[in-house]
């Protein structure tokens, strides 16, 4: 059965988190892929104030399609993971409690996790139309100029995510082929 | 001789049809996959992975939208029929055109930017699409389209093996390019290999070859037999959908292959993700 969870994450939600849960978002994050990133870490690198405050909130890996008239949003499935994780860190430092995104991370990325209290999610990949069923509303907060790689706010309602690594760090995500050393 | 004249609008028309369908409707081939694989599905985290994909690409169809938001970059293979001849325009313009609106019209994402280094500005249209147009016999122009997302774009890798590493050479490489993409491509995925030719002709080969529909097989049993093992040695590896554990990893491997070089025995690996977007038509 999936967990309903609301954000901003609190610490003890944040601990009750099992690599492997189930979950169903409610409430407001941010959105920031590549571009974005790389922005936000320079600034940091620079000693100089971000855009947006990203002290307790949750970032969504994504790069939404347009809205069709009528739709909150467009199709918004996950983008990889592992691409934004040279910046990770950074954010986490940073306040930054979870991430949403598909695929592996870096052991670095999974100390700094540790050492914040931190969990990263993973949403589907490729299951953007679904997905974007349960974004209600989203408005843009920084980096218009990117376009679908600007930063935005989404406000989800039972957002479906599985927590793939935990605050502990562990994780459910298969990154070494199982039969690795067998005859295949 | 005869010519026949083809309206360039007409080739507009029938690229963005092709664009704007493929990304709304997933095709029957992986539909049956996905099914299949869900049946079979032993792990819980898995089956509910794919039961949600399988729900997701009905709900693209159903409400016209693309069923994943990375819409790609277009590529098009094409057989120009050499009696044919373009009314009103280039043929590469058509083509551009009808991938331009379908982007815009379509509301499918523009991902490509103007420079790979320096300026990575947003094209705006998702222009340019890439052709490769070969001349044919004939007065039809075949198209042979697909757009794939660069989660498994990235994931993909080609090596020039030399003919001493053999079929097993083959199959290591095939498989070591797999299990390094391991959870990130979005599994289950679509393999697409070209192997022989030279560099370039490897890696268009294996373009094409996820551009096939994975209900068919090579036409050489030898080429199919080694697509059937493959994918079982793939499934093998547990990292199942999504990458959180299972048996379905691949939903197919399709093989094309082309006469080489005494010297070399070329292997490209293209990674597709499950949203193997692919349409064929014929003008
Ligand atoms: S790899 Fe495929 S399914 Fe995954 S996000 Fe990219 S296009 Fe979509």
């Amino acid at each position: 059965m999936a967990k309903k969870i609301t954000l901003p994450l609190t610490d003890e939600t944040i601990k009750d988190l099992k690599a492997g849960d189930s979950v169903l978002i409610t409430g407001s994050m941010l959105t920031g892929r590549d571009a974005a990133h790389k922005r936000l870490y320079e600034l940091l690198e620079n000693g100089e104030k971000l855009p947006v405050d990203i002290d307790g909130e949750v970032i969504y890996y994504v790069g939404p399609a347009p809205a069709k008239p009528g739709h909150a949003v467009g199709p918004a499935g996950p983008t990889s993971s592992y691409r934004m994780d040279k910046y990770a860190p950074a954010l986490l430092d940073r306040g930054l409690k979870g991430m949403i995104g598909k695929g592996a991370r870096n052991q670095a990325v999974i100390d700094s996790m540790i050492k914040n209290g931190c969990v990263y999610f993973a949403a589907i990949g490729g299951a953007a139309a679904l997905i974007s069923n349960s974004i209600k509303k989203m408005e843009t907060l920084a980096y218009e100029d990117l376009g679908t790689e600007a930063i935005y706010r989404f406000y989800v309602e039972d957002f479906p995510a599985i927590v793939a690594i935990d605050s502990k760090g562990n994780s459910v995500l298969v990154t070494k082929a199982v039969n690795d050393g067998k005859e295949s | 001789m005869d010519i026949r004249i083809i309206k360039a609008a007409a080739v507009t028309d029938a690229v963005k049809k092709l664009y704007m369908d493929m990304n709304y409707y997933i095709g029957d081939d992986i539909m049956s996959a996905l099914l299949k694989a869900e049946d079979g599905e032993s792990s819980p985290t898995g089956k509910s992975v794919l039961s949600q994909i399988i729900e997701n690409d009905r709900i693209a169809a159903r409400e016209e939208v693309p069923l994943c938001q990375d819409t790609g970059m277009a590529v098009l293979f094409v057989e120009y029929g050499e009696r044919v001849v373009i009314d009103g325009g280039s043929f590469e313009d058509a083509v551009q055109e009808g991938v331009r609106r379908a982007y815009i019209d379509g509301y499918l994402r523009k991902s490509v930017v103007d420079d790979p280094v320096f300026d990575r500005v947003n094209t705006k249209d998702n222009t340019p699409a890439i052709i490769y147009t070969t001349i044919v016999p004939g007065d039809k122009i075949k198209i042979l389209a697909g757009c794939k997302g660069f989660g498994s774009e990235n994931m993909s890798a080609i090596k020039m093996l030399t003919p001493s590493a053999g079929l097993e050479g083959v199959k290591k490489f095939i498989l070591d390019t797999v299990k390094y993409a391991g959870p990130n491509p979005c599994p289950p995925i679509v393999v697409g290999v070209g192997i022989g030719g030279t560099f370039e002709k490897a890696a268009m080969l294996a373009k094409k070859a996820t551009l096939r529909p994975i209900n068919t097989d090579n036409s050489d049993p030898r080429y199919a037999a080694l697509e059937k093992e493959l994918l079982a040695d793939i499934n093998a590896m547990g990292f199942g959908p999504a990458g959180l554990g299972g048996d379905n990893t691949a939903l197919g491997v399709n093989i094309e292959y082309f006469p080489t070089h005494i010297a070399g025995m070329p292997v490209a690996v293209n990674i597709c993700c499950h949203a193997a977007r692919h349409k064929e038509t014929e003008i």
